[in-house]
């Protein structure tokens, strides 16, 4: 999307996402001394290409498949008399959480809201063994007490910029960009 | 884009995109109803009062089961029991049940129109749970979502509606929801039983139900309401049900994947045979549970539900 005002900067491009990746993809394997159990989750819609990737990451490196879902945390979302309603995706998990490793996958953590929403809407499909948080970005201003276990880049910001992750796979390229 | 209304009281008013995102909303939401733990937490907080003039089963439990399983809170009104009785005005009612706070009402009532009244009475908002012979637009979504899940599409799909036009406001939902979309739609029943000025309808009419059933991709066999039926509208249950009631042999003439829908109560024997009503094209029960969906997205979307993920 072109953006009319404010200057736009990219803080990560193609290479240093691939990078960021792959550390958090070794530090996922090497936290649960392997990839036995685990099962990736990206939270739509932006979540979700991270998450493949991770996955893919993943498995070439511990040479087994893993699962991936999609979650849409609509309907688990605490600002619904602010937001206006719009047409919702369901969720696709294609497997069953229970006693399984977690990693939930986010682009940019912010406020925590949505990783309270996604937390929740998780706990209602089964109970997992654990979840762990993986994100590309964390921009600080939390309002809530929820931190990411995974991060690619610690990007300080003010509260009236904005962060914006592309994906090749939707927008053409990979680069994280930064509108003040 | 997002639902722009306040009440969703027929589909004859409705565009095609809203049509559109109420389905696509549905769908989405149905997935729930698979789940293990069924209930999200969206609507917390909300009230939803079923207001029944007229009895119901399904449409009563669906709405309630919709607004439950979103964590909404419900409460049912109906004549008997209620101050109704001691003679309580249709408009007091719903401003005392609005003065409690109610944020939805799901109405059904004999008289057509009653819910477009109720909506300009109170501010929260109005579904139409089928009022009089108008419109019962829940039912033609549901029937909606049914067909798309099967066909795909609507587009030059050819849906019969067979049985008592006149008095049905399911039969009017669907004509307007399925000719918006698209789809060729055919009627056929006792010339008593279709409704003056017919032919201002966007469908074509047949009387001879062999003739109509030919190649339709979906048959929706409507029930005969015997409780409307004390004015001779046709000689006997008997010959209604040998001329206009869907049996195996005459099916054999629509499409080979035709869909068999009914909108229940059925009278199994008068409209349509038991072999039918249990059979493999028959997609009734099916029909049940989009409608709890359907319900659901309407709640959603009128409630102004939480949009898609965003950055925060």
């Amino acid at each position: 999307m072109t953006q009319l005002t404010g200057t736009v900067n990219k803080v990560m491009d193609e290479n240093e996402i691939r990078r960021a990746l792959t550390r958090i993809a070794h530090e996922i394997i090497e936290r649960n001394k392997g990839a036995e159990d685990l099962v990736i989750i990206g939270i739509q819609s932006r979540g979700v290409p991270m998450a493949q990737r991770l996955a893919r990451i993943i498995s070439e490196i511990e040479g087994l498949e893993i699962p991936v879902g999609s979650l849409n945390v609509a309907l688990y979302r605490d600002d619904y008399a602010t937001r206006s309603a719009r047409t919702i995706s369901p969720s696709k998990i294609p497997f069953d959480v229970t006693n399984k490793k977690v990693i939930l996958v986010d682009e940019v953590l912010f406020t925590g809201r949505t990783t309270r929403a996604a937390l929740d809407a998780i706990m209602d499909l089964g109970r997992p063994a654990v979840i762990q948080l993986a994100v590309l970005v964390d921009r600080g201003h939390r309002e809530l007490p929820i931190r990411a276990d995974y991060v690619g880049k610690n990007l300080p910001t003010a509260l009236k910029e904005s962060v914006d992750v592309h994906w090749v796979e939707t927008k053409g390229e990979d680069a994280v960009m930064i509108t003040k | 884009m997002q639902l722009q209304r306040k009440d969703i009281l027929g589909l004859q008013e409705m565009s095609p995109d809203e049509i559109r995102l109420i389905l696509n909303t549905a769908e989405s939401l149905k997935d729930i109803l698979g789940r293990p733990v069924k209930k999200v937490p969206i609507l917390r907080g909300k009230s939803i009062c079923t207001l029944f003039y007229e009895n119901s089963t399904r449409t009563r439990t669906s709405f309630e089961l919709a607004a439950k399983i979103m964590s909404a809170d419900t409460t049912s009104i109906s004549t008997a029991g209620s101050s109704i009785q001691k003679g309580e005005s249709f408009k007091d009612t719903l401003l005392t049940l609005e003065a409690m706070g109610m944020d939805v009402f799901v109405i059904r009532h004999g008289a057509s129109g009653a819910p477009h009244f109720a909506a300009r009475v109170v501010g929260s908002h109005v579904i139409n749970a089928g009022d009089g012979m108008h419109e019962h637009p829940t039912q033609g979504l549901l029937d909606m979502l049914t067909i798309l899940e099967n066909k795909g599409t609507f587009d030059g799909l050819k849906v019969l509606i067979v049985g008592d036009i006149m008095h049905s406001r399911v039969a009017r939902s669907n004509i307007w929801g399925l000719s918006k979309m698209g789809a060729e739609v055919r009627l056929c029943g006792p010339r008593t039983l279709l409704p003056n000025e017919i032919e201002k309808l966007p469908v074509t009419v047949y009387t001879d139900l062999d003739e109509a059933i030919s190649d339709v991709d979906v048959v929706n066999v409507l029930r005969i309401q015997l409780e409307r039926m004390n004015r001779g509208f046709f000689p006997s249950i008997r010959e209604y049900s040998r001329l206009f009631g869907i049996n195996k042999a005459r099916l054999r003439r629509a499409k080979r994947d035709v869909l068999v829908m009914h909108p229940g109560p059925m009278n199994r024997g008068i409209e349509i045979t038991p072999d039918v009503a249990d059979g493999e094209f028959a997609v009734i029960t099916d029909q049940v549970t989009n409608g709890v969906a359907v319900r659901m997205a309407l709640l959603y979307l009128l409630l102004g539900g939480g949009g898609n993920v965003g950055a925060a």
